[in-house]
């Protein structure tokens, strides 16, 4: 399922709403989502999921291409945990 | 900084104050589209959102295991997970705006 397939099942479900609209919706959704995690907060779904940020410290790299050492500095990369409920009905729960 | 936790209640009160609809129906469209998102993974589809990153599926096989804490052996079953690998804006928002 693709962003537009998600947004005309949530349209084809509320008829009065306008497809730009929905689109909105589902843009406002995800957006703060992302910027909930560029504040360095997490976002918990209870039962779906929760996103947080993960600090990855500096560390030395290596071009592999040239083998060459290249610093490379601490980041902050988005993490997403399973929650419990989607992770038994994967598996058949 | 590091401090908030934003639940539901959030990204409904942000799609309340974006588009104008009730508080309720707010709610309701964003336990939606957390519904279609579980259904499709549930039916085993990826869920690819652009922008914001992809969903996927994953089959995982039996494996033995072993309690850390006494040793023994436990049998994994093989099982399904679920990955998401964000998409490189929301990796570049992220690291902007955790940097000091």
């Amino acid at each position: 399922m693709i962003r537009s397939e998600l947004v005309q099942k949530i349209a084809d479900e509320n008829p009065h709403l306008y497809q730009r609209d929905v689109e909105r919706i589902v843009s406002t959704i995800f957006d703060s989502i992302t910027q909930a995690m560029a504040d360095g907060n997490r976002v918990e779904l209870r039962g779906f999921g929760a996103f947080s940020v993960k600090k990855r410290d500096a560390r030395t790299g290596r071009n592999p291409r040239t083998g060459e050492s290249v610093a490379v500095e601490e980041k902050h990369v988005p993490f997403f945990k399973t929650g419990k409920l989607l992770r038994d009905r994967l598996n058949g729960g | 900084m590091m401090g908030k936790t934003l639940t539901r209640m959030d990204l409904s009160e942000a799609v309340f104050s974006e588009v104008g609809l009730s508080r309720n129906e707010s709610a309701e469209l964003v336990e939606s589209v957390l519904k279609h998102l579980s259904d499709a993974l549930v039916a085993g589809e990826n869920v690819k959102i652009s922008s914001f990153g992809t969903f996927s599926v994953r089959n995982k096989n039996a494996r033995i295991g072993r309690n850390p804490k006494t040793g023994e052996e436990v049998p994994i079953l093989p099982r399904r997970v679920l990955t998401f690998r964000p998409s490189h804006l929301m990796k570049e928002r992220v690291a902007a705006g955790n940097r000091r």
